[in-house]
């Protein structure tokens, strides 16, 4: 019982603590909180609004996975930032390049970012493995690569043909044929909800993150490689010496960890059509603080994401009323995570404590019964 | 005179365990006082009371005769206490020189280092206790016993009267503990107080002048050292008939199990830690390697399980060849591993048990195959390991930090015999745990040894090597030197074997 409480404790006391610490901050700016956090959640309450939501979500959830299946082996991918744009490009210019039936098309631009995210990611693991560097600074030194070299070098030779109106439009790879653009899932949503406006489109992608959210779950815990995964990262002497080999498990969680994170470059490509001059960036970071704050969880996860892009959307409309700067958004990003870290870190210790004098109890009783 | 240390009543409580319960302690000036009890009876938890480290929750504390309150350390050392810990804490890269004086530096104006000075002061505490170093070496150069007086020294050279040593003999070979009870007597001859923790009976007896034995938490007998023996003593440890190791009859067959064959391993500096051992370990026999820690035995261990790769030599697990062998393969194929450390190479101290109990053997049913973890084989198989090997918990999803020591341990021995394996790799399989579990341990290695185990002891416990082993082979800086039969040899002999002295004086008689 009281565990279950002390489950529930941690992230209602990050919330109100967030909340206490963000309503000084507007104070302190001069800004109304109550008009602020009013404005934040009418807007938010708006189906388009949602659609938004849902759609920035969606490669926060991915890219936290991503992040998740190294921290879950105390393996700290920060590349999935690279991984991803890498792959994006690579998904698109590949994906621009062919023309195949619907299905077969976007199969293969998945495969493709996939393998591209997974095997940028498997040189920070066969760094690690084979000259035992640190994978953080190897995929932050690869995410500069990336954006500095790779990117800036195959954006202008994977530049499409300029045609004779040369405007900022048409900047970019190969547009994709409609058949590779993952489909939008509108009339998913619509069956619950009345017609969406503004021409919004949900991404189908989101389909995706819940099936990579699910397989994460019984990667973790049915699988046997799962379970080598969390022993590598909870107690990486005993899991040599109970036969987990410990390289090839390096090797397979930064791979699987990029392939996720190549995903991401699919419901970006989705929603542009191609590799653009100026493509998203930061959700590798991003998805850093939702694993975070999702304590590696599926579910936790899910709920982070959303919270996130909830904070990210819906403090858009701030801007436009005043109320306050949309800036709140990030403010109150960044608490959430701290305070959650202490929370869990505090909740984490009691639950210890509890476990520690239950099993001592248990021998104490067990002592009283059958006296020495 | 009032005593040195007067403890009365002393309780300490932790969550769900009362460490301390009414605990009554009285040593008098000058002498030197054994604390002995089983693990787990409240020694350490009273000396960090007395030391400041803890607070006690009830009674009072009087040091030659007046009450004091102690919040640290500090207010211990002031009042003349000073402690040597079980585990050293010595800067390795710093001289002796340096080491005692750090934290209590005597400076010259401008806070310069007064050198000079200190060394005068070090020297005049080494003659005035009679104890030997050499101030200006660097303390990696120095041997297990030497680091224990410069420890000592640190202590005294802070200025105390009362001195509490934590398990001492615990890391020393028989041959040091002689040395170190010299010293204890000179120091006692200069008038310090010792107050001593131990559970080895023979050297309580050898060296104390009195003695208090603490049994869960509570003081069960305080006693002058006059016509006690060990066995009394002992009776009043565990409460009831001290279990010995001894093994029965012999179960040796002709089978060779595991053969090791000019096993050489290297370190990272291209050094042989283990040379060309030659070993065969039969079904049904234990063989156990005596040894100095850091002679190579623990490298031998590795590379037996596959952790380390070996130069040259072969393995042989019942006549196939796993030299090259994965550490999982050689797991599926029959060899079962009991860590010396637990906590480091054993367990995954935040998961269930029943997760532990899987670790090593998740590719094989019960616990999963190649691709699934069949949780339910898993939480089934467990449900056996803690019915049958004694595993005291409140049931198998609590994490395994929350056992104690011994559970634990209990614990990687039944997961590790359950899977019936060929050959097993006991390192330390008692170190650190109570006798009551120490016992079912040695009763579990004993069954399967009737079963047809073959098994490789190591073990700095003289006794249980003796107790246990067929045959028990010496190692000495990475190679085997003598083999010896238990029935004919005591610890003592296996001392002189393992410190080298005996094969310089041409054996023991």
């Amino acid at each position: 019982m009281r565990t279950y409480a002390l489950s529930l404790a941690a992230p209602v006391g990050a919330f109100v603590l967030t909340v206490i610490v963000s309503t000084l901050a507007l104070l302190a700016f001069g800004s109304n909180p109550v008009e602020a956090y009013g404005d934040m959640l009418s807007h938010a309450s708006k189906l388009e609004t949602q659609v938004d939501i849902l759609n920035r979500a969606t490669p926060f959830y991915l890219s936290a996975v991503a992040a998740a299946i190294g921290f879950r082996m105390n393996l700290f991918n920060i590349g999935v930032e690279g991984q991803y744009l890498v792959a994006f490009l690579f998904a698109a210019q590949i994906g621009g390049l062919i023309s195949l039936p619907q299905v077969l098309h976007i199969l293969v631009i998945m495969l493709v970012a996939m393998a591209v995210g997974s095997l940028y990611a498997g040189l920070a693991g066969i760094l690690k493995t084979a000259r035992g560097v640190n994978e953080v600074i190897s995929t932050i030194m690869l995410n500069s690569i990336a954006v500095g070299g790779l990117l800036a070098w195959l954006q202008q030779e994977w530049q499409a043909e300029q045609g004779e109106a040369f405007t900022s439009t048409t900047l970019g790879t190969n547009p994709i044929d409609e058949s590779g653009l993952f489909p939008t899932i509108n009339g998913l949503l619509e069956i619950f909800t009345r017609d969406i406006g503004q021409g919004k489109q949900l991404t189908g992608m989101l389909l995706i993150a819940i099936l990579v959210g699910v397989l994460y779950n019984l990667l973790l815990n049915r699988t046997r490689f799962g379970f080598d995964l969390r022993a590598s990262g909870i107690n990486p002497f005993a899991a040599r010496a109970g036969g987990i080999p410990p390289k090839r498990m390096v090797l397979a969680a930064m791979m699987l960890s990029g392939a996720v994170a190549g995903l991401i470059g699919v419901v970006e490509l989705a929603d542009r059509g191609k590799f653009p001059p100026d493509p998203i960036q930061g959700l590798g970071f991003q998805g850093i603080a939702v694993a975070l704050l999702g304590r590696n969880n599926p579910g936790g996860m899910a709920f982070a994401a959303l919270l996130f892009a909830f904070l990210d959307v819906s403090s858009g409309v701030l801007d436009s009323t005043g109320a306050a700067s949309r800036e709140i958004a990030v403010i109150m990003q960044g608490v959430v995570l701290l305070t959650a870290v202490v929370a869990y870190g505090v909740a984490n210790r009691l639950r210890e404590r509890d476990e520690a004098s239950e099993a001592a109890e248990a021998l104490l009783a067990e002592r009283e019964v059958v006296p020495a | 005179m009032s005593a040195a240390i007067e403890l009365t009543g002393i309780t300490k409580r932790f969550p769900g365990v009362v460490a301390n319960d009414d605990v009554n302690l009285t040593v008098e000036q000058g002498e030197i006082h054994a604390i002995c009890g089983e693990n787990g009876a409240g020694k350490s938890t009273l000396m960090k009371i007395l030391y400041g480290m803890q607070g006690a929750d009830e009674g009072t504390m009087k040091i030659n005769g007046e009450v004091v309150d102690f919040t640290s350390p500090t207010d211990a050392i002031d009042c003349g206490i000073g402690m040597v810990h079980q585990h050293f804490m010595l800067a390795d890269q710093l001289t002796v020189l340096e080491n005692v004086i750090l934290g209590a530096e005597p400076t010259l104006t401008g806070g310069r280092l007064d050198f000079k000075k200190a060394e005068t002061h070090l020297r005049e505490v080494a003659d005035e206790y009679g104890l030997t170093v050499d101030v200006h070496q660097m303390i990696e150069t120095l041997e297990v016993g030497e680091r224990q007086r410069v420890e000592i020294i640190k202590v005294l050279y802070r200025g105390a009267e009362i001195l509490i040593l934590d398990e001492p003999t615990a890391v020393l070979v028989p041959q040091e503990v002689e040395a170190l009870f010299e010293n204890m007597r000179e120091l006692k001859a200069s008038g310090t107080t010792i107050l001593f923790i131990d559970h080895k009976l023979d050297e309580v007896l050898k060296i104390s002048d009195s003695i208090t034995v603490l049994r869960h938490g509570k003081t069960v007998a305080s006693l002058k050292n006059e016509g006690v023996t060990a066995h009394e003593l002992a009776e009043l440890m565990v409460g009831s008939e001290l279990p010995t190791p001894a093994t029965t009859s012999s179960t040796v067959t002709d089978e060779v199990a595991l053969r090791l064959s000019g096993v050489t391993v290297l370190n990272e500096a291209n050094r042989p830690v283990a040379s060309n051992i030659n070993l065969a370990i039969r079904k049904g026999e234990i063989v156990g390697i005596a040894g100095v820690e850091g002679n190579g035995q623990g490298d031998l261990v590795d590379a037996i399980i596959g952790t380390t790769q070996i130069s040259s030599g072969t393995i042989e697990l019942l006549g196939n060849d796993i030299t090259y062998e994965s550490v999982r393969k050689r797991r599926e194929a029959g060899v079962a591993y009991v860590p010396e450390d637990r906590q480091h190479e054993g367990l995954l101290l935040s998961s269930p048990l029943w997760e532990n109990a899987a670790l090593g053997h998740q590719t094989q049913a019960p616990f999963g195959s190649n691709w699934w973890l069949n949780r339910d084989g898993a939480r089934r198989q467990t449900e056996a390991i803690r019915q049958q090997f004694d595993v005291r918990t409140p049931n198998i999803d609590v994490a395994a930090h929350a056992l104690s020591g011994g559970n634990q341990q209990k614990l990687i021995i039944g997961r590790e015999l359950t899977s019936n394996p060929d050959v097993l790799i006991a390192a330390h399989p008692t170190r650190g745990i109570d006798v009551g579990a120490q016992a079912a341990v040695w009763d579990d290695i004993r069954a399967a040894r009737r079963n047809g185990l073959a098994t490789l002891l190591i073990s700095a416990d003289l006794d249980e090597l003796i107790g246990l082993s067929d045959t028990i082979v010496v190692i000495l800086r990475g190679e085997f030197v003598a083999t010896l039969s238990p029935d004919e040899v005591t610890p003592r002999d296996l001392g002189a074997y393992m410190t080298g002295a005996a094969l310089q004086n041409g054996g023991v008689a």
